[in-house]
């Protein structure tokens, strides 16, 4: 025959989680000798897929094959001993150790036994030379700038004869000068006949430098094509899709009073002071790229992190807020975006996470556990909520993410809640889960609680709130209504400013991925 | 609720026999231990004997009691044999010198909070491992012991005090009395209390907690408190039992105490343990002693017996996490 076999081919390969399938039947090719763009939002599964290529992860379906040969067994080192090199944003170096070794890492060139420094200092000269960077071998890693260090991870993939490369939001960490240099050794890679998969939320990154494209959207395969025959337009339309409208259950509601006012909070995360204000019984949502700084300001809202200046104030009265005690006390919650670290204790059950904060408020003396309130109260919210689980003395980590998620709100319904605080609320949760935590956004509006949800889905924030603030390199860019927002709109204020060198305009909290 | 709903939500299904073990495992093992020494161990039965099991494992079993909060809350506390040590002696010291049970008592016991509140301080505050913290605060206090004795056993005169460890009620001496009070005591904390159910969630997911609202570097500061103090007043019993302040005493004590905990189920990431649990592990480890000093197996042999029960418990410990 005179096709060659891809070299990458996913053959149908599905992921299931727990109660989430991040992959669903998703079957492409990626060729030797092409640069191939990965493209969809965020949960789309690009890194459920990216860690399938490595050997973390083993499909629950379906298959790999490299150069038509289907992959067997799925382990970080035969991926490695195949050829497989997948570069994170976050770098896997070593850094008390020097660029050296950090390059030859758990193939270190021996003599009798023991390191040949001599060979190993000429063979990381040699691989430095090939990406272009001009460093002592034995200069300690730790002490490179971020772009260095990406350029040596770079080049350790090479040492180990990678033939397929995949890179996951490789620039943004790098300024303008280390993209172009990153860019002409993809391109390098890519005369060398390797294969290379490129994950990127940058759109001109990806027509500048990608032959093909693919597109996932919520764990599915939308589209294998040329990016040449693709127009931008097309792409985000392919990465947005068309959603059902009415699984955000918005419904208007007029404002129920004064609500939560914050004027020029100042702290870490945060390059400019950020100013506005939501209503009870508003939905008041953020919007902006990882690392724009949304997070930031929620954890300054909930005492989770020192403020250096600014009020912020409740109905009129200001708040102190040092701790989460303190937020938790003026009716201020945050659902963290890290469920299973910031949220769940995973070892313990429905119940006692649940209770977890407001027992302490409903104990005897304030010291013994109020165990009828505990059991009325656990029953109470997981009715509530819909929580599925066989019974209340189940462990939480054995519920679905979609579960979990209705567990930590439970626990925050057993409070007095004025401002509910929602950093990333869906993520890795199903649609009918998803649409369900949306009614209870709406409803506990209603109520007159103020809802601030911070998202990275267009869809998720246009669809809920009432008014939208677009977050951008550490402070606020916009605030939109919600009849004047689009996708377009909102994608535009929140991609970082392509003029200037990128690298150097970043404060110095966002510049570490 | 309709099965097909369920079925994401709960996890398969698991054999009863595997799911029976998983809840008695312990006190099974400790029936069948028991049964088996009283049958071909000779004298194992006797009453005698018996006294003298429940004794030797009183103290195990205090301090179980407090390490079991201290493992809970996902820490670990090294120390404790030294403090035993120290209390001991400077209980020893203080009553030789000012004649007063009380002030020997006091100091004591205030050694073993000063030691607690320190460990509690620097792993809870300063963020210092709690291995690496309590390793320093272990040879500390033992160098301690040794320099306010000058190395040597103190004599300790006041014969009221030796009443502390010699006396029994309805034929059970006192520590034993203490130690099953302390049980119950603890028992309650760790499963009545806030406190006792925040130690569970602070050592499940110490960031959860704080994000919660609880108070977590106060409630371990409280939980190394407690266990110095516990240790101290094992200690002091100790030092009444046999009459004298040893600083050479309880070397190893630690691992002992911290075996039978993870024997009694307690993880040693945090967030799990019982106190029904804690007490099989502290009988299992006592009637196994017991029955190899019967048995009239040498000492050096039952080093290497008590090692091997520690490795079983640690491997059975990520046995039943991997298993779920």
């Amino acid at each position: 025959m005179s096709v060659p076999a891809p070299a990458l081919a996913f053959d149908r390969v599905s992921m299931a989680f727990p109660g989430v399938k991040a992959l669903d039947d998703v079957s492409f090719d990626v060729r030797a000798g092409s640069i191939h763009a990965l493209m969809g939002e965020n949960g789309a599964g690009k890194s459920t897929l990216l860690k399938i290529l490595s050997g973390a992860y083993t499909p629950s379906g379906g298959s790999l094959a490299l150069d038509g040969r289907p992959r067997t067994s799925g382990d970080t080192s035969d991926a490695l001993a195949a050829g497989i090199a997948v570069i994170y944003q976050e770098l896997h170096l070593v850094p008390e150790m020097s660029v050296a070794e950090n390059l030859f890492l758990g193939h270190l060139p021996q003599k009798f036994g023991l390191v040949n420094r001599r060979a190993l200092a000429a063979a990381a000269r040699q691989q430095l030379e090939l990406i272009g960077e001009e460093l002592d071998p034995w200069t300690k890693l730790g002490t490179l700038s971020l772009g260095q260090r990406q350029m040596v991870e770079i080049a350790k993939a090479l040492t180990r004869g990678a033939r397929i490369i995949a890179f996951d939001e490789p620039t943004s960490s790098l300024s303008d000068r280390e993209v172009r240099r990153l860019f002409t050794i993809i391109r390098e890679l890519r005369s060398r006949g390797c294969a290379v998969l490129y994950v990127s939320h940058r759109m001109e990154e990806i027509f500048e430098l990608c032959d093909r494209i693919t597109i996932l959207r919520d764990g599915r395969h939308v589209d294998t094509a040329d990016l040449a025959t693709l127009t931008r337009d097309a792409v985000v339309q392919r990465m947005v899709g068309r959603k059902l409208a009415d699984i955000y259950h918005y419904t208007p509601r007029p404002p129920a009073g004064p609500g939560l006012v914050v004027e020029g909070l100042c702290g870490p995360g945060l390059a400019e002071p950020c100013t506005f204000s939501a209503a009870a019984g508003e939905i008041f949502g953020f919007f902006g790229l990882i690392g724009a700084g949304r997070s930031e300001l929620l954890k300054l809202l909930f005492g989770g992190a020192e403020k250096t200046g600014g009020r912020v104030t409740f109905a009129g009265r200001a708040l102190t807020l040092t701790s989460p005690r303190q937020a938790i006390e003026a009716g201020i919650v945050l659902c963290p975006e890290d469920r299973k670290k910031e949220g769940i204790i995973p070892v313990r059950s429905v119940l006692e996470n649940t209770n977890l904060s407001a027992r302490r408020r409903k104990a005897r003396a304030g010291l013994f556990i109020h165990e009828a309130w505990e059991q009325t109260n656990a029953r109470e919210r997981t009715a509530q909520l819909r929580v599925k689980t066989p019974s209340v003395h189940q462990l939480i980590r054995n519920l679905s993410g979609g579960n979990q998620q209705k567990v930590i709100l439970g626990r925050w319904l057993s409070e007095k809640v004025n401002v509910l605080l929602l950093d990333e609320p869906t993520r890795g949760i199903d649609v009918g889960a998803k649409s369900e935590i949306y009614t209870i956004m709406q409803d506990l509006a209603r109520s007159g609680v103020c809802v601030i949800v911070v998202s990275s889905e267009l869809p998720e924030i246009l669809g809920v709130s009432d008014r939208i603030a677009v977050m951008r390199q550490g402070k606020i860019a916009a605030i939109l209504d919600r009849a004047e927002a689009t996708e377009e709109k909102l994608l535009k204020l929140a991609l970082p400013l392509e003029s200037g060198p990128r690298g150097a305009e970043l404060p110095p909290a966002l510049a570490t991925p | 609720m309709s099965t097909t709903a369920s079925a994401a939500a709960s996890p398969a299904p698991r054999p009863a026999v595997a799911d029976f073990f998983d809840k008695a495992g312990m006190l099974v093992v400790l029936a069948i231990l028991f049964v088996g020494c009283s049958v071909f161990v000779e004298n194992f039965l006797s009453w005698r004997n018996m006294q003298g099991l429940a004794l030797a494992v009183s103290m195990t079993g205090m301090v179980a009691c407090t390490m079991l909060f201290c493992l809970a809350a996902g820490d670990f506390d090294l120390s404790i044999g030294s403090v035993v040590a120290c209390a001991g002696v400077l209980a020893a010291v203080v009553m030789n010198q000012t004649e007063s049970i009380t002030l020997g008592v006091a100091a004591g016991l205030g050694i073993g909070a000063l030691v607690g509140v320190t460990n509690g301080y620097v792993v809870a505050k300063l963020r210092i491992n709690a291995l690496i913290t309590t390793l320093a605060t272990m040879q500390i206090v033992r160098g301690f012991g040794f320099i306010i004795s000058d190395g040597k056993a103190v004599g300790i005169g006041l014969e009221d005090f030796f009443s502390l460890g010699s006396s029994a009620l309805f034929s059970v001496p006192t520590p034993v009395w203490i130690t099953a009070g302390c049980f119950a005591l603890f028992g309650f904390i760790l499963n009545r209390t806030v406190f006792g159910r925040d130690t569970l969630a602070v050592g499940g997911n110490a960031e959860a907690a704080h994000l919660a609202g609880i108070a977590v570097d106060r409630v371990k500061i409280v939980i190394f408190t407690a266990q110095g103090v516990m240790a101290a007043f094992a200690g002091i019993v100790l030092a009444s039992r046999i009459t004298s302040g040893q600083p050479n005493t309880s070397q190893g004590f630690e691992l002992e105490v911290i075996s039978a905990c993870v024997l009694g189920g307690v993880s040693l990431t945090g967030g799990v343990g019982s106190m029904a649990f804690v007490i099989a592990g502290v009988l299992i480890m006592g009637i196994v002693q017991n029955a190899m000093n019967l048995m009239n197996v040498a000492t050096f042999y039952q080093y290497v017996a008590r090692g091997l029960i520690l490795l079983a418990a640690v491997l059975f410990d990520r046995w039943k996490r991997r298993k779920q």
